[in-house]
């Protein structure tokens, strides 16, 4: 530690802490210049060790301006490493102006930043591309040393990852001595990471850090009576045990998987809170305030419990949580080791962690979750090439700074490794979009936003396209939303319009942890009062978490293999028993499909364990041709080990419903007259900058709204199927909404391994998906009793064994 | 093509949006809003060029479908005064050889004020033809019978979960509303406040489909 400054090791000693060997490394490569990735669980001190080099370098070679970008991919994320940086730099007693900036930021600090930047600036991948976009980007990024990206494995393979890549890109050929820092948790493939992050497609020219191992973590599965209920993906029944986990903890994350989860969590541990500990929700629908509210109630201190959903995922340090709960199953290894990670941040303490399963194959995917954190067995990453429309973004926003060279340019962005195989036309082609949409049909020359001038270098037409870019960047575009507010003005958070529009006065709802009942709606208000009347749930659009194929692999696995039996508690083995004497138990490589009659319909259950976004789309495409072949389709329901679709004819022989031919007929079909498609043309189109996006407070009200994004995705793949926004649509839908690879696999599959089973009743395995058909019919308010009373009868007659 | 009695006057509510009127063999449109896209990417959103095209394509359709001799565009038509000079040349040459084969009158709305006909027809701010007002946006201080556009009607409903939204007329006793024609326009709810003050509360919305006119009440 020698070859540290001295308020460096010093301030270490007065703390009686010790340099980790990971610290050093990632010193060592600061100081040899070397790009680094640093993957370390929680508490090992990562962000620390991310900054150090840049720290040692500012005592050892002070400088005005930039030295050091810190990017994290969350606003709360950057302010809190703000917090945390400043402390150890004040008590070092350095002299080192740190700041922060993001969308929240007010504009005089964003100007006087760009005029005199700090020595390290704190920001986000979305304020680093806008800083990028003036014409001032040369020369404050000029003296860049180095950048750091934290939680790198959140975002890197997903559209934000791509607009940081090519900002790093860009970043490099202002500051050619650019050295790239990030921090990660714990990943499968770490090289792939290296890859993304380096600035040559050669990751080995990064270097990689591993961070110590730490405690091993201590989970266990909650089960209440030591009894796992049939239906239900919450674990809703264990509310009161898992209140007195709260009551019995300093600080307890309770985390859900969707919104509305959380919110009916909340209510359920709400009611069973005899004590009025004091607890809390949090997730990405409630308003700002409302979020940091609660947020700086548990840095304080203030808070026993917290219902969380993903808005908590990433490793924001507030509080000394020492429990974390999952709620209903954890669908994948990863994300269950990072949750857990936030209860504790001492490496050699194991952190304290309960899941609750909802059901029993819930138990199970526990189970398998459990065994896979075990072995350190965690889920892959899905990467995909870069993102047109993002590339499209990015090309403006160079515009915007400064005239550019288009064979430089194009070199450049192949430097960035989601777009390293960026062929030279697809490039053209995004270059033309900007200039004038890219129609064939060349009607608007007069109107180009950008402009080739006669030495060859592409310019801005006109300020105000500069102007129009700023205000409409981003990558993440929302769902047309309405904000929940009561009479006096005050603001809850917002619901998508489509769940608004399901609302009449009257109608309750839970919300922010309150019973609510509307008023009324105004312009892009909705105006409720509190009620003591039983609400109904929010529910809202977006993408489930899929179950990882590594869990579903394993919860196979336990299907088939009576040894793992043992391990499970009494009802669960009952289940299996009696589903291997009623049907069968598939083997692991096996597709189990039932079929039988109930109720003057006929059932046909199929164990594909894909998860609920292949189910989804599987069961359009089957229930499509259930009905040209005459059977007389009802519908379908999955979850994410089953689906099952209901007839009013039976289905004989299901191989014909199962091939792999459905993806080339029905798919194209259905995929390009659902609304799959159009919601991914909306969101490309706002991140490509066809259309602007809708800025709060300046949407149109009354009258007729400017246009539909359906309306030109209509017209457009009428006359130009081609253009590159309907590609970059398609993509979007086919990899992230439907999951067509799983789909593939699976139907590809299908023929060899299919096992069909004619039963007279329904089977054990069938009860937890066909129990969700009562929850979509029975009516709302008394739902619960009869969807409680339906479950039993359903058990009732699965477990009869003649 | 279901008939309408309304004040009188058999009239047909066509599905793509225009309404049919026998007794002058005439059609009647409202905000084809010509050239929207090219409005949009003057200010640099370069949405596609083909709206015109598209639109115009659907009007020689409706015309050919009824043999209309006559055409009654209530307003709107041109998304701004300058739209009927940015035409392509494609849609421009379809325009001009559909006014050129009917009888054709372009009634001015809020958007095109005052346009300077450059491809045919006759221009007015409103008529009364055979006892019926045709005017751009309703006025519901008038007693007359009356047609007019301006609004964008659409009905907007939620069926077993799904969200259906369609163009539809707006029928009162004495107002009929008539949906967009234009292909890239978007829509008003037609139980929407504005659309109920200005036919005079009791209003229905039309959709016409291929065998029935489907009627749903809207409460005022």
């Amino acid at each position: 530690m020698s070859h540290l400054p001295a308020s460096i090791t010093d301030w270490f000693a007065a703390r009686d802490w010790r340099l980790r060997r990971h610290q050093e490394e990632m010193i060592a490569a600061a100081r040899a210049g070397e790009d680094a990735l640093l993957v370390a669980t929680t508490g090992a001190g990562k962000t620390l060790a991310g900054f150090l080099g840049s720290i040692s370098d500012l005592i050892e070679n002070p400088q005005d301006g930039l030295h050091t970008l810190y990017i994290s991919p969350l606003k709360a994320l950057a302010v809190d490493v703000q917090r945390n940086l400043l402390e150890p730099i004040g008590e070092m007693g350095l002299d080192i102006r740190v700041e922060t900036r993001t969308g929240d930021t007010p504009s005089d600090r964003k100007l006087r930043q760009r005029q005199r930047p700090p020595q390290i600036l704190l920001t986000t991948p979305e304020s680093l591309s806008l800083l990028l976009s003036y014409p001032d980007a040369e020369t404050m990024f000029a003296g860049l040393k180095a950048v750091i990206v934290d939680e790198v494995h959140a975002f890197a393979p997903t559209k934000r990852g791509d607009l940081l890549s090519l900002s790093l890109a860009r970043l490099q050929h202002l500051a050619p001595g650019l050295r790239r820092t990030a921090l990660s948790a714990t990943v499968r493939d770490a090289d792939l990471y290296r890859g993304w992050l380096s600035s040559d497609g050669d990751y080995e020219g990064v270097r990689l850090v591993e961070g110590e191992a730490g405690a091993d973590p201590s989970i266990r599965i909650l089960l209440p009576e030591d009894r796992v209920p049939w239906s239900g993906h919450s674990g809703r029944y264990a509310a009161r045990q898992v209140m007195e986990e709260i009551a019995a903890h300093r600080l307890t994350l309770v985390f859900c998987n969707t919104r509305s989860l959380a919110e009916l969590i909340f209510q359920d541990l709400w009611s069973e809170n005899e004590e009025g500990l004091p607890i809390g929700i949090h997730h990405g629908s409630l308003s700002r305030e409302a979020r940091r509210k609660v947020e700086g109630a548990m840095a304080e201190g203030r808070l026993r419990g917290l219902v969380a959903t993903a808005s908590l995922d990433l490793g924001v340090d507030w509080g000394d949580v020492d429990l974390v709960i999952q709620m209903g199953a954890p669908k994948g290894s990863s994300r269950l080791l990072q949750r857990i990670g936030r209860a504790n941040h001492r490496l050699d303490e194991a952190s304290d962690a309960i899941i609750v399963p909802g059901n029993r194959f819930e138990y199970l995917e526990a189970r398998a979750a459990l065994d896979a954190v075990e072995q350190r067995e965690l889920d892959a990453d899905l990467w995909r090439p870069g993102a047109l429309d993002v590339l499209a973004q990015h090309i403006m926003a160079v515009a915007c700074a400064a005239p550019f060279d288009a064979d430089a340019l194009y070199a450049e962005v192949r430097t960035a490794a989601p777009y390293a195989t960026l062929d030279r036309d697809t490039f053209d082609r995004t270059l033309s979009f900007i200039e004038s949409g890219g129609y064939a049909l060349r009607a608007y020359d007069r109107y180009k936003r950008i402009t080739q001038g006669a030495d060859g270098l592409w310019r801005v037409s006109h300020p105000r396209f500069a102007k129009q870019h700023r205000l409409n960047a981003g990558i993440i575009v929302d769902a047309p939303v309405l904000d929940v507010r009561f009479r006096n003005g005050r603001k809850l958070g917002t619901v998508e319009e489509y769940f608004a529009s399901t609302l009449r006065p009257g109608d309750t709802f839970f919300f922010s942890g309150l019973s609510l009942e509307v008023e009324g709606v105004k312009d892009t208000d909705l105006f409720v009062k509190a009620t003591a009347k039983p609400a109904r749930i929010p529910t809202y659009v977006g993408a489930r978490m899929p179950l990882s194929t590594n869990l579903a692999n394993r919860v196979r696995t336990f299907l088939h293999d009576r040894e793992e039996w043992r391990r499970f508690p009494a009802d669960v083995q009952d289940w299996l028993e009696i589903q291997q004497q009623r049907s069968v138990l598939p083997a692991p490589d096996e597709l189990l499909v039932e079929t039988f009659p109930r109720e003057g319909r006929h059932y046909m259950v199929a164990y594909s364990f894909e998860g609920w976004n292949a189910h989804q789309s599987l069961g359009m495409l089957i229930t499509r041709r259930m009905e040209t072949m005459g059977l007389s389709p009802i519908g379908f329901v999955s979850n994410d080990y089953a689906l099952a679709c209901y007839s009013l004819k039976p289905v004989e022989d299901p191989r014909p419903l199962f091939s792999a031919d459905i993806l080339e007929e029905e798919l194209v079909e259905w995929i390009q007259t659902s609304h799959l498609l159009k919601r991914a043309f909306r969101e490309v189109a706002v991140i490509g900058g066809l259309i602007e996006r809708h800025v709060p407070g300046k949407r149109k009200t009354g009258r007729q709204v400017t246009f539909s994004t359906d309306l030109i995705y209509d017209v457009l793949r009428k006359y130009e199927p081609d253009h590159m926004l309907l590609s970059a649509a398609w993509e979007d839908a086919k990899g992230r909404l439907t999951d067509v690879g799983r789909l593939a696999d699976l139907l590809d599959r299908a023929p060899r391994t299919m096992v069909h089973q004619q039963l007279d009743r329904i089977s054990p395995l069938a009860v937890p998906v066909l129990v969700l058909i009562g929850r979509e019919k029975v009516a709302m308010g008394t739902a619960d009793d009869e969807l409680l009373i339906e479950a039993e009868s359903l058990a009732e007659e699965a477990m009869r064994l003649a | 093509m279901v008939p309408l009695s309304f004040c009188g006057h058999e009239l047909v509510p066509l599905a793509e949006g225009a309404i049919y009127w026998p007794l002058r063999n005439a059609i009647l449109l409202a905000d084809l809003h010509l050239e929207k896209a090219s409005w949009f990417a003057k200010r640099g959103q370069m949405l596609p060029p083909y709206d015109s095209l598209e639109t115009l394509q659907a009007v020689k359709a409706a015309i050919a479908r009824t043999e209309a001799e006559e055409v009654w565009c209530l307003g709107d038509s041109f998304h701004d005064r300058e739209g009927c000079e940015r035409l392509a040349p494609e849609a421009r040459a379809l325009l001009e050889s559909l006014t050129a084969q009917t009888d054709w009158t372009w009634i001015t709305g809020n958007h095109d004020p005052g346009f300077v006909d450059t491809c045919g027809g006759t221009i007015a701010d409103e008529a009364e033809v055979d006892g019926l007002v045709l005017r751009h946006e309703a006025d519901p201080a008038d007693p007359r019978p009356e047609l007019s556009g301006h609004f964008h009607p659409k009905l907007r409903l939620r069926l077993r979960g799904r969200g259906v939204s369609r163009r539809c007329y707006v029928m009162s006793e004495t107002k009929i509303i008539l949906p967009a024609f234009g292909a890239l326009t978007g829509g008003l709810d037609a139980s929407s406040p504005p659309i109920l003050r200005a036919v005079g509360g009791e209003a229905t919305a039309l959709v016409p489909t291929r065998e029935k006119l489907l009627r749903f009440p809207l409460a005022a």
